[in-house]
């Protein structure tokens, strides 16, 4: 038995490759990015690796987001939603089949959701699925979802990949075995190095162009240069240092993609932090910072300067760098208005990334040069998470906020930044109950106003998301609506 | 002064390691540029007259961080030898005082325990615990110096307790922890100058390697490892920024190295078996 | 033919002191970790994860028990060979670490021959031309080789070898699936920067010891008896010479295995020590324990093995201990 089916492999690589040979068209791709994913769960799971390497790739959920954002039909073919806007009805692809063969019904879809949001859920995005009532099957092909109340952002909630459709009898071994509906299907993940993809030959949709896809995990930015120069891997999805980035646009034999990410880099302030606590200090200090020269030092020239907590590249944005322009001279005045005519010492914790160790070297030069002293320490993401993010116990931190939409945190008061504001947080209140597009529309900018007024935060920049592939490569995503590498669409240009 | 020529190694030696100590001593009152101010337009410059060694990722002024570099990597590395001389010598004295007891077989158990853990490990669970710092760099090198100066004095003293001094003061009433402070003590001071020597240098690599991997002093102070550490994305962008923190590291260490030879040959040519 | 029943003695004491010595590096290793802030399970959910989430994923993870309970479950499953399973990767820690010993074994292995096939000819010509220029000279480049701080040494040849030349790739490890040869390149480079400074060290060891040797009365004997200065180098120096030299390579090989970590994070290749740096930060604590007692181990039973060489080799020093 054993025998018969390594024999039939044999073959069947045989007649691959022997197929490939006289089709002479490349179709295998070796794709670098940065971290691994620790397992192959997107469903529990906060990795973002985790959906680099599997989003849309292995699995797909009822919804997905094409590269500009925009939300698009995935499992679901279709959708109608009642008249109270509590009840969305899917009606689903046809013919779907998970990877080990079986179909992919309505079943499995009430099995993923009601598993998502269970008591026992590990799901890292638990809040996603908070609105949902119940998950009926209507009929094999048809599902309803009934809310407790009318939910805009409901189709965007499931486009994530902490949402996908998984397979009930895989739950047991999907973190090492993932099975799910996409265009690839998983083959093979050498820890510390690769993880391998190859095509599903009865992929519902659109056939991937591609036959494998090799994930290549590089972290260190140094090796990431080196291996992209040396051809090592065709291409480095979110390349990780923006210095060399001119040297590969100089080089022919690569394109260089720069796109626009979620990530709205920020420098965190602890709103109840004393002299923090102070809206003319956090004022100072917003005025103390030179962005061009943060996005100069620390990305190179890559980012788009913010001056509220939204994506420049989402139609509801409002400009406000000018509420926050640099001024010494002004950030000196307030500090002795607000009783700190020779500055404090306060408290910077960085986490990993290189925007926030360069930045964060930049941001205490610039805030020494109007009387603040910092103490630098460099954290590890787990020290982070503990000491800033759960006991907040920190002055200014600098992370990139990487959630799609995610304005609702300052409604949050015990969120790390204790950014307590009830008219903020009525606002937020009007914002989720409101269906009629203008309206959300005008609501969102006067929350970004009011962030920008508070100064709860210094508003640096729009992380971007530089990508680096062999310049024959095409249909690589350019921007980041959500951490993916879908190489559903990729091909090599003959 | 003509005893410092009787060794090839000791005069270089010296004259590399004080060449460090002067720009680390130096850096403490005066240095060319201020390399706690950054200057983003004027970065990645090359050695010019205005900066002898080039300029940094954030436009610093190279050879004034490699000064104020030079104050971390020595401040760090002495301490850790500090520390290491200052229990690590007692214990060795103590056990062989008491050769063949439970306090002999303990502290040398404890030592081979210590040797037995991966150091750089356990630097990375120091830190992991208390965070990087430069105090915790000093506190992973230095416990990794006790073991080695425990040894070595324990091993030089268990010969000399042999000796028939020795015995005359055993004769005349006087209690192991006199004889070891008073006999003992003075008679393998050579051997520690030579060895902390060595444990100097070792502890300048130490150091390097943990500020490296970003487990050493923080910013703004400026440390040779994380020179190296911030400058390896851009080495084939400007490799000046890598080769002179990394050539300041191989001075000082073979200066020192240099000198610990020289000051062997020089305070016991006997001891040239005992080290390689 | 050494003294049975002493050596009996001696070998029952130091096999307990032995497994003291395990039991003491087990306490101390996972109370360390005890201590260590941060949550695995926070680590895993991230930002938005909710309070009830985080819960069912610590009682899934088995960090809900008392810190006596949770220690003698860790140590009695080493006593029998079960290391647990990765917090994160979620599978059992002995497959990992095996995954990973085919990296880090052959990479100590083939630093280890690099600066043995290095430091032996050189510490025998060097020795056998003393006081000379090429002694001299050897001399030298061994005082660089142990000053040059090997991961800056390593990023040069990066520079060199892999950017500018592209002779080999900058790093990673292709697995030995891709071949014996593929392998070996991939190794090449994090192979000479550990070698380096070791074949410094070796090549000076040899050197001295076997100047020491050629100083004693046996090699006189011999030159009396008529061999050349060549002659009786190579007959009987270099044979005595061997024990400190091999002395030295055991306590290398160690140290290859367990401090290639930096080396090993240059040329991102997924050996132990980089397993051990990942998993602090991910807080996959079970993996940490479980490596750092492994290499414990293999430390205290290689020098327990050498102490019994030298006892069965020299009664005396039986007594001394």
């Amino acid at each position: 038995m054993r025998l018969g089916k390594v024999g039939t492999g044999l073959i069947s690589a045989l007649a691959l490759s022997a197929s490939m040979g006289l089709a002479h068209a490349k179709s295998d791709i070796t794709v670098a990015m940065q971290l691994e994913p620790p397992h192959l769960d997107p469903t529990s799971a906060a990795a973002g690796a985790i959906d680099s390497v599997l989003y849309s790739n292995v699995f797909e959920g009822l919804t997905r987001f094409g590269s500009d954002g925009s939300i698009l039909p995935g499992l679901a073919e279709s959708w109608e939603i009642s008249e109270d806007g509590k009840t969305y009805t899917f009606k689903l692809q046809s013919g779907v089949k998970f990877h080990d063969g079986t179909e992919m019904t309505a079943e499995d879809v009430k099995f993923s959701l009601d598993r998502a949001r269970s008591d026992d859920s590990q799901n890292a995005q638990k809040a996603l699925f908070t609105g949902i009532e119940t998950v009926e099957v209507v009929n094999p092909q048809t599902v309803a979802v009934t809310l407790s109340a009318p939910n805009g952002s409901l189709l965007f909630n499931l486009a994530w990949g902490d949402a996908v459709i998984v397979a009930p009898e895989s739950i047991e071994n999907i973190k090492t075995n993932p099975i799910g509906t996409g265009a690839f299907r998983f083959s093979n993940w050498v820890q510390g190095d690769r993880i391998d993809l190859e095509k599903n030959a009865d992929y519902w949709g659109t056939p991937a162009k591609l036959g494998n896809v090799t994930f290549k995990f590089i972290s260190d930015p140094t090796a990431a240069f080196a291996a992209v120069m040396a051809e090592d891997v065709n291409a480095f999805v979110g390349f990780p240092a923006p210095e060399n980035l001119p040297q590969f646009e100089a080089d022919p034999r690569f394109q260089v993609l720069v796109g626009s990410t979620e990530g709205e880099t920020i420098l965190s302030t602890n709103n109840k932090l004393p002299p923090l606590d102070n809206v003319k200090v956090r004022e100072a200090i917003a005025h103390a910072i030179d962005r061009q020269a943060i996005i100069d030092g620390a990305m190179f020239g890559y980012g788009t300067p913010i001056g509220t907590h939204f994506a420049p590249h989402n139609p509801d944005y409002v400009d406000l760098t000018a509420n926050s322009a640099y001024d010494p001279e002004l950030s000196k005045k307030l500090l002795a208005e607000a009783g700190y005519p020779d500055g404090f010492t306060t408290t910077l914790k960085l986490p990993p990334p290189s925007y926030a160790r360069r930045g964060g070297e930049i941001i205490a030069a610039q805030l020494r040069a109007v009387g603040i002293e910092t103490e630098i320490s460099n954290l590890e993401w787990a020290q982070w998470l503990e000491q800033v993010f759960r006991g907040k116990d920190y002055g200014l931190t600098i992370v990139s906020h990487v959630e799609p939409m995610d304005i609702g945190i300052y409604a949050r008061p015990d969120y790390y930044f204790q950014y307590d504001n009830p008219e903020f947080q009525k606002l937020f209140e009007n914002l989720t109950a409101e269906n009629d597009p203008e309206k959300r529309s005008e609501l969102l900018k006067q929350a970004q106003e009011m962030l920008a007024k508070d100064y709860v935060n210094g508003y640096l920049f729009q992380l971007a998301f530089p990508t680096v592939a062999n310049a024959k490569i095409q249909g690589l995503w350019v921007n980041q609506p959500t951490p993916a590498a879908d190489m559903t669409a990729v091909y090599w240009e003959e | 002064m003509s005893v410092l020529f009787h060794s090839r190694t000791l005069l270089p030696g010296l004259f590399l390691s004080l060449v460090f100590v002067a720009a680390a001593l130096i850096s403490l009152v005066w240095v060319p540029y201020d390399t706690t101010v950054l200057n983003i337009a004027n970065r990645m410059k090359l050695p010019s007259w205005e900066h002898w060694l080039g300029t940094d990722q954030f436009g610093r002024d190279i050879l004034s961080m490699i000064m104020v570099g030079a104050r971390t990597s020595i401040a760090v590395a002495l301490v850790a030898v500090g520390i290491g001389m200052s229990v690590g010598v007692p214990l060795g004295l103590a056990a062989a005082a008491r050769k063949g007891g439970w306090l002999d077989e303990v502290i040398m158990r404890a030592n081979d325990l210590v040797f037995a853990f991966p150091s750089l490990l356990i630097a990375v669970m120091i830190t992991a615990v208390f965070g990087a710092s430069a105090l915790n760099a000093i506190i992973a090198i230095g416990i990794f110096n006790i073991p080695v100066f425990a040894r070595l004095t324990r091993g030089a003293a268990l010969s000399l307790w042999n000796r028939d001094y020795i015995l005359a003061a055993r004769v005349a009433g006087k209690g192991p922890a006199r004889i070891s402070m008073e006999h003992i003590l003075p008679n393998v001071a050579n051997l520690l100058i030579v060895q902390g020597t060595i444990q100097f240098s070792l502890g300048i690599l130490a150091e390097a390697g943990l500020s490296y991997v970003g487990l050493g002093a923080q910013p703004p102070t400026a440390s040779w490892g994380r020179m190296l550490a911030d400058s390896q994305t851009m080495i084939s962008l400007a490799p000046h920024l890598a080769l002179f923190p990394g050539l300041a590291i191989l001075l000082t260490v073979l200066g020192l190295n240099l000198m610990g030879d020289g000051l062997r040959d020089l305070l016991d040519p006997k001891l040239r078996r005992a080290r390689v | 033919m050494p003294n049975r029943k002493s050596m009996l003695h001696y070998f029952l004491k130091r096999l307990l002191s032995l497994s003291l010595s395990l039991v003491a590096a087990s306490i101390v290793i996972f109370l360390a970790l005890e201590v260590v802030p941060g949550d695995p399970a926070a680590y895993m959910l991230g930002l938005n994860a909710q309070e009830d989430t985080l819960q069912a994923l610590r009682e899934e993870l088995g960090l809900t028990g008392s810190i006596f309970q949770r220690y003698l479950s860790w140590a009695g499953g080493l006593l029998v060979g079960d290391f647990g399973v990765s917090y994160t990767y979620r599978t059992p820690v002995s497959e990992m670490i095996g995954d990973r010993l085919w990296v880090s074994l052959p990479l100590a292995l083939y630093a280890l021959t690099l600066s043995t096939l290095i430091a032996f000819p050189a510490g025998i010509w060097a020795a056998s031309r003393r006081g000379s220029a090429a002694d001299a000279s050897v001399m030298g480049v061994t005082q660089l080789g142990v000053a040059i701080p090997n991961f800056w040494f390593a990023m040069l040849m990066v520079l060199v070898f892999a950017i500018n030349l592209r002779w080999f790739s900058a790093g990673g490890f292709p697995g030995w699936d891709a071949g014996f040869f593929a392998g070996m390149k991939a190794l090449t480079l994090p192979a000479i920067a550990l070698a380096l400074p070791q074949a410094s060290i070796l090549t000076r060891v040899m050197r001295s010891s076997l100047l020491d040797t050629l100083g004693e009365d046996f090699i006189r004997t011999a030159r009396a008896k008529g061999l050349t200065k060549g002659q009786a180098l190579w007959r009987h120096a270099v044979r005595n010479a061997l024990i400190p030299v091999l002395t030295i390579l055991g306590l290398q090989f160690s140290f290859l295995l367990a401090g290639a970590i930096i080396i090993e994070n240059v040329f991102f290749l997924p050996g132990l020590g980089r397993l051990v740096f990942q998993s602090i930060s991910a807080r996959d604590l079970i993996v940490v324990e479980s490596v750092v007692m492994l290499l414990v181990f293999a430390v205290i039973v290689v020098n327990f093995a050498v102490d019994m060489a030298y006892a069965w080799v020299d009664p005396r020093l039986r007594r001394r201990r």
